[in-house]
């Protein structure tokens, strides 16, 4: 697995951790008649398990899976992969942090996610093709 | 495939099933009154789904999948993988049964369910991170 899959598998995991945590405050915070404080931290919890876990567990499993082509060290567009990871975390924090009520902080969030997006792109796009191999 | 996997993708695949039921139920609240503990099944309908289905599957194909921790416990600790595995599905039926059930009839029977919920989901989330951390890792 390469360093960067491991590196955003990790934080994945963390996030997972993170967001599963909120959520089951919230979920107890409802079994005992105290979720009307908590429910402005559904986003949040979105936000760490949907991107912080899903979609980044997806991106570090793409990064390892994907045919590197016979390419020896590090696979092709490694130097994105790494933007893409530095960029999809700090993008997760500015949302997460813009979320206790500041807008803009979280279009920052945002945009540094379709960075994120972009930098992603650029390293898996010439990973995606035909291997010669397969019949399909 | 481990044992393990197999239950964990054949009961999301399970939840999928039972999640877009419930959506197809929900959808059709305009032609048919529905009772209110299914019109307020909505947030549970999204864990079946997110939880249920896409988090259980992903679990199951990880614990599959990724590199062996050791030549003695390739997966890790056996009683840990099934104890999450119990923990997610026990906390997700509880779920199930005791968001409806609270917001129809707020009680402690209902509500103690959330709090088990809320605490064997969280368990099973952190026993997959403990169990699959040492696997991340190069060959």
């Amino acid at each position: 697995m390469p360093r960067v899959s491991i590196w955003m598998i990790r934080s994945a995991l963390v996030a997972l951790v993170l967001g599963f945590s909120i959520g089951a405050i919230m979920l107890i915070g409802k079994g005992i008649g105290a979720f009307g404080g908590l429910s402005a931290a559904i986003p949040v919890h979105v936000e760490l398990v949907v991107l912080g876990w899903m979609v980044q567990l997806a991106m570090g499993a793409a990064l390892w899976i994907l045919p590197r082509f016979g390419a020896r060290g590090p696979a092709r567009g490694a130097a994105w992969s790494w933007v893409a990871w530095a960029l999809w975390n700090s993008g997760i924090v500015f949302v997460v942090g813009g979320a206790a009520g500041a807008p803009v902080v979280q279009l920052i969030g945002r945009l540094i996610e379709l960075g994120a997006a972009i930098a992603f792109g650029a390293a898996v796009w010439s990973r995606v093709r035909a291997s010669g191999i397969s019949a399909m | 495939m481990p044992v393990l996997t197999r239950w964990y993708v054949k009961t999301a695949m399970l939840y999928l099933v039972i999640a877009l039921l419930l959506g197809a139920v929900l959808a059709g609240n305009g032609l048919v009154p529905l009772p209110a503990f299914l019109l307020l099944a909505g947030p549970t309908q999204i864990h079946l789904f997110v939880v249920g289905w896409l988090t259980q599957l992903i679990f199951g194909i990880a614990y599959w999948m990724f590199p062996k921790a050791t030549a003695e416990q390739p997966r890790g600790p056996d009683a840990l993988a099934v104890l999450t595995y119990v923990c997610l599905n026990l906390g997700l039926l509880a779920r199930v049964i005791g968001e409806p059930w609270q917001a129809v009839a707020p009680g402690v029977v209902a509500g103690g369910l959330l709090v088990a919920s809320g605490v064997l989901q969280w368990l099973g989330g952190v026993g997959f991170a403990a169990l699959t951390w040492p696997r991340v890792r190069g060959r």
